[in-house]
């Protein structure tokens, strides 16, 4: 379960922080229509990816996801934790 | 208002405790270049920025860097998780221990409170924009020393990241500081209208 949780956030963290970098670019070139269009289809791609993996491991948002019963944003593990991240630098 | 993700912008998952890093890493949570000081800095500044544009990056990188900051945050506790005490002795991080056990605490590498002195929100776009550009630049650097400080992958390659984040920044800052420059520098027109 947990191997296919952090697959999946890894596409996710991936995908956002291309809208992150792209939003922060934007911000200073308002008018450029090529990385507009870019920004456009990958918010879209995060929010369908996103959308699958709060149906699958819970809330990823506090106040903005709904949740099944009971409550799940509470669940463990958190952001900050060993477990939550998945590897980057070199395999498991 | 912010909403609250429940993840990591970069993944923090190190294997191997190491308090000595713990200790060094910490700057960049509540130290004079460190992620705290750079958030409440550009969020603070947006309020008296002119331009679209530049309003938009103060406020979207001053987001970024809260990010950052949850970033740091979460490598200095995994470096100090299940460190024993004679660790903790060795590694010159006693005094810490004694304060705040291995809680996250606002400090700089040599000790000092986090403080708002580090920061500034001057009023004047231009200079607030050079001041931007300079804390970026400083962060860089940080991130430099952090890494030649270091030698475990887990470590280095979150602080990559940020140093990388760190030169894009610097960028987006020297792009707003040239659009208000510009918008500054108009000439400015008064229509009467006829009577």
């Amino acid at each position: 379960m947990d191997k296919n949780r952090q697959k999946l956030l890894k596409q996710l963290s991936a995908l956002d922080f291309m809208a992150v970098d792209l939003n922060l670019y934007l911000d200073t070139h308002p008018y450029d229509r090529d990385a507009l269009l870019r920004y456009n289809s990958i918010v879209m791609q995060a929010n369908a990816l996103r959308s699958y993996y709060e149906r699958m491991y819970g809330p990823l948002y506090s106040f903005r996801s709904t949740s099944d019963y009971p409550w799940r944003w509470i669940n463990n593990p958190w952001p900050w934790e060993y477990e939550f991240n998945f590897k980057l630098a070199g395999e498991e | 208002m912010w909403i609250y993700e429940k993840k990591l912008e970069y993944p923090v998952k190190i294997k191997n405790p190491n308090p000595k890093m713990a200790k060094y890493i910490i700057t960049q949570y509540g130290g004079p270049d460190g992620e705290l000081a750079a958030s409440l800095r550009y969020l603070s500044q947006r309020f008296s920025m002119v331009t679209p544009q530049a309003r938009a990056t103060l406020n979207d990188i001053g987001t970024e860097e809260l990010a950052h900051l949850e970033i740091v945050g979460s490598m200095v506790r995994q470096l100090m998780d299940d460190v024993s005490i004679e660790e903790i002795k060795e590694s010159d991080l006693g005094a810490y221990y004694a304060d705040h056990d291995k809680a996250v605490y606002p400090i700089s590498a040599a000790g000092n409170p986090f403080t708002a002195a580090y920061i500034q929100s001057k009023g004047d776009p231009v200079t607030d924009l050079y001041e931007d550009m300079a804390a970026e630049q400083k962060a860089r650097s940080t991130y430099e020393w952090l890494i030649n400080l270091a030698d475990d992958p887990d470590v280095i390659e979150p602080l990559k990241f940020l140093r990388a984040r760190e030169v894009v920044h610097f960028q987006r800052f020297g792009e707003a500081l040239r659009i208000v420059q510009d918008k500054l520098a108009e000439k400015k027109f008064y229509v009467k209208k006829p009577e």
